[in-house]
């Protein structure tokens, strides 16, 4: 027993591992502490724990995209360390293989996912003027087997083993031959978790906004944000469930001993890779489309112009959601398919950069003439533009079948999707995040600190990854774990930008605490001079966000509103609220999943089958369950309105 | 949970239950042809892409409400469902094929593929 617990259970002989058990018992010991001490479990579960309101479901995922994008950070550091200079002992193989894997998988599917869906949350209801999302319950569910998904992840480095396969976990490495630990079950059940969170929340956000809409406000008078997430839900829809199918399948042989990918038994391992990106594919999609829409709701907003051809927009990411899913063998040109199939997919690949050429011309054209102001959010739209070109040429010459041969899997490719992904998702999210901050907290995040913040992470971004182009050109493939030492000097430069980098990112955490202790408060909620309708509700947002919902005339639907001095507050057609109660079953259900994941990652089958029973009779629970929740008292409106006002006048 | 309650003349969803049962049958079917059988391969494929297309019809009209007047988005995404199902099933096949249908001149390696 305590051999299988010393050898197998935990990961042993690792110094940084044993570091890393200690912090983490550490850090429980500390939050257990710290409520305890405070007296803030009631307070945890009532207000937080239980919630379905969607703007603290939206500040949870943002909590946990920032924890994430740390550990994420963590990981990157260390692999740039490893890779400083030729020859350096500071990860051995396995342990470089498995820091790899985790990075990109953290920071796809449990950084760019949740913050994306976080803002999301937090604003769409508020910019179409709803009270919530159409599923209030099905939206705490898909936070906690998110949450849970991202937990069971986590946990495989110091219980059992990373997996080690990279984030594409390409069989047949990452198959029953030749990883036979049990190292990719994680990396399997936690996807498929938290996947389980991801779809339903594009089903909640698409009927969200298809359905509960403010009177008057037609699908193109959407503001743009609401409209990529519209956009963004339907790519997850029809993506998603490829994932859940891949990844079920690849389960079955890893745990039941079927043939989908082996190489063994006619199975099909490159069919795993085809199956991947054709979810995968759509993924970059749906982390970049929400940050496009942020870019164009902080740049109309700091340009004080209306946004520069607003259907020209839609459009565009429509056309982009359609080619999305007929772009996916660019990923694996290498398979060595014939000329027609690299051919036809190198053209579409090509066809993508239109659409997107578009959006950066209609940004440009809405800053044209502008009365610009250089605000933090606007800072990292300002960024994006040029950053984020860079990234999408270089990733149209990844495009070209015959070009590809060259540079794929080198550390071109690196430098390419990190341009994408951090330029467009990653600045997306922090200009999102500074923009709607004052909306979610209270108060603006601090200007001198965010720019310190803006001007190290862009620096440092370029220092990271330029040099990774030149590097990929010169031979240096990604995935390896030593360094020739002609590559050193631009290694080097690399590594010094991602401690700078990380620099950036210490300093946007800190500026969350300094703000919250030493910001003015917001004493209306229009903190932006804002033109949609978020901007029109009180702050702190009411937890019924509108006590009356205007009628909406144009995409702008907060800017007409104060033209004509009109409110969200109009006493004479208050009526009682009907809001939904919050519940504790969501998270109770999430957690029996996560045990029941856990015994099918161990092939304890006496874990996963009572979980999965557990998890049915959760459903059933909630079958029987005919709260019809409550109505918000006009008293209680009036008083929580005047005093949310009374300030104002 | 929604602001509205629908519910039908009676509170049993009958057609939800038809709907239900119909697919589990249908899936038994084609997990015992597959398993079972003992029919030739061609056959096999042929039946359970059959049984694919009655119960993912008989889906869209028992729950996903194909048949009652939708708003235009809905039209919009029926299509691209139908589209990106197109895309994944003919696109996976013609890729995994690795396009050799096109090359039978070239020789070579196409013939390990010849079974397209």
């Amino acid at each position: 027993m305590w051999d299988f617990i010393w050898n197998d259970f935990l990961v042993t002989g690792e110094p940084l591992i044993y570091g890393a058990m200690a912090s983490i018992v550490l850090v429980t010991v500390l939050i257990v502490f710290v409520l305890t001490y405070f007296k803030l479990w009631k307070w945890l579960w009532d207000e937080y724990l239980t919630t379905v309101d969607h703007k603290k479901i939206g500040i949870m995922y943002i909590i946990a995209a920032l924890a994430m994008l740390f550990r994420g950070g963590v990981d990157a550091l260390m692999m740039r360390t490893q890779l400083a200079l030729p020859g350096m002992n500071f990860l051995n193989s396995v342990h470089y293989n498995e820091i790899f894997t985790t990075h990109g998988t953290t920071m796809i599917l449990f950084m760019a996912m949740p913050f994306i869906i976080g803002l999301m949350n937090v604003v769409v209801p508020l910019q179409i003027g709803a009270r919530d999302v159409a599923f209030p319950f099905l939206n705490a569910l898909s936070f906690w087997t998110f949450f849970f998904g991202a937990m069971l992840f986590n946990i495989s480095f110091v219980i059992g083993g990373s997996p080690s396969a990279g984030w594409t976990s390409y069989v047949p490495m990452a198959g029953p031959e030749l990883s036979p630990e049990i190292n990719q079950n994680y990396y399997l059940l936690a996807l498929q978790l938290s996947g389980i969170g991801t779809l339903a929340t594009g089903i909640n956000f698409l009927v969200t906004i298809l359905r509960m809409r403010a009177p008057g406000m037609t699908l193109m008078k959407m503001p743009i944000f609401t409209w990529s997430a519209l956009i963004t839900s339907i790519i997850i829809i029809f993506a998603f469930p490829i994932l859940t199918i891949a990844l079920a399948l690849m389960t079955m042989d890893r745990i039941f001993g079927t043939h989908f990918f082996t190489l063994a038994g006619e199975g099909m391992p490159m069919m795993w890779a085809n199956l991947f990106w054709l979810w995968g594919h759509p993924e970059v999609y749906i982390v970049i489309l929400p940050a496009f829409g942020v870019f164009s709701e902080v740049i109309s907003t700091f340009a004080r112009k209306q946004l520069f051809g607003y259907k020209a927009m839609v459009y565009a990411m429509c056309v982009i959601a359609g080619l999305s899913f007929v772009v996916w063998v660019h990923h694996f040109f290498t398979m060595g398919a014939g000329a027609g199939v690299n051919s036809l997919f190198s053209i579409t690949t090509m066809l993508i950069a239109v659409p997107t050429g578009i959006k950066i011309f209609n940004w440009l054209g809405t800053m044209y003439k502008g009365r610009i102001r250089f605000n933090v959010p606007m800072l990292w739209a300002l960024a994006f533009i040029p950053n984020f070109t860079i990234g999408g040429v270089t990733g149209v010459m990844l495009g070209m079948a015959a070009a590809d041969y060259q540079y794929h899997n080198t550390y071109f490719l690196i430098a390419h999707f990190h341009g994408v992904l951090i330029a467009g998702t990653l600045f997306g999210m922090f200009a999102g995040l500074t923009y709607w901050y004052p909306k979610m907290f209270g108060h603006k995040m601090n200007e001198k600190i965010g720019k310190v913040s803006f001007w190290l992470t862009v620096i440092g971004f370029n220092i990271t990854f330029l040099p990774q182009y030149f590097l990929g050109l010169m031979g240096m493939p990604r995935r390896t774990y030593t360094i020739e030492p002609e590559w050193m000097p631009l290694n080097l430069l690399s590594t010094i930008g991602a401690f700078i980098l990380a620099g950036g990112f210490v300093i946007f955490v800190y500026n969350i605490y300094f703000s919250a202790r030493y910001e003015p408060r917001e004493k209306t909620g229009d903190a932006w001079d804002g033109r949609s309708l978020e901007w029109a509700t009180t702050t702190p947002v009411p937890h019924y966000n509108f006590a009356t919902v205007p009628y909406v005339n144009s995409h702008e639907a907060y800017w007409d509103m104060k033209e004509t001095g009109a409110t969200t507050y109009d006493e004479s057609k208050l009526e009682p609220i009907h809001m939904p109660n919050y519940k504790g079953m969501p998270i109770i259900m999430s957690a029996i999943m996560f045990v029941a994941s856990f015994g099918l990652v161990w092939h304890w089958f006496w874990l996963a089958i009572p979980g999965l029973i557990g998890v049915i009779i959760c459903m059933v629970i909630r079958s029987f369950d005919y709260d019809e929740g409550y109505h918000v008292p006009i008293e209680e409106i009036k008083r929580t309105e005047e005093q949310a006002r009374g300030r104002k006048e | 949970m929604s602001e509205h309650t629908e519910h039908s003349e009676s509170s049993i969803p009958v057609k939800h239950i038809i709907g239900f049962i119909a697919s589990i049958v249908l899936t038994l079917v084609a997990a015992y042809t597959t398993v079972m059988s003992g029919l030739p391969v061609p056959w096999i494929i042929a039946i359970i892409m059959i049984l694919a297309v009655i119960q993912a019809v008989l889906q869209l009209v028992m729950f996903m409400h194909i048949a009652e007047k939708n708003p235009i988005p809905q039209y919009g995404n029926i299509l691209f469902g139908f589209f990106i199902a197109a895309v994944v099933i003919a696109g996976s096949i013609w890729v995994m094929s690795f396009g050799m249908s096109d090359m039978d001149m070239n020789g070579g390696s196409g013939e390990e593929h010849s079974d397209h």
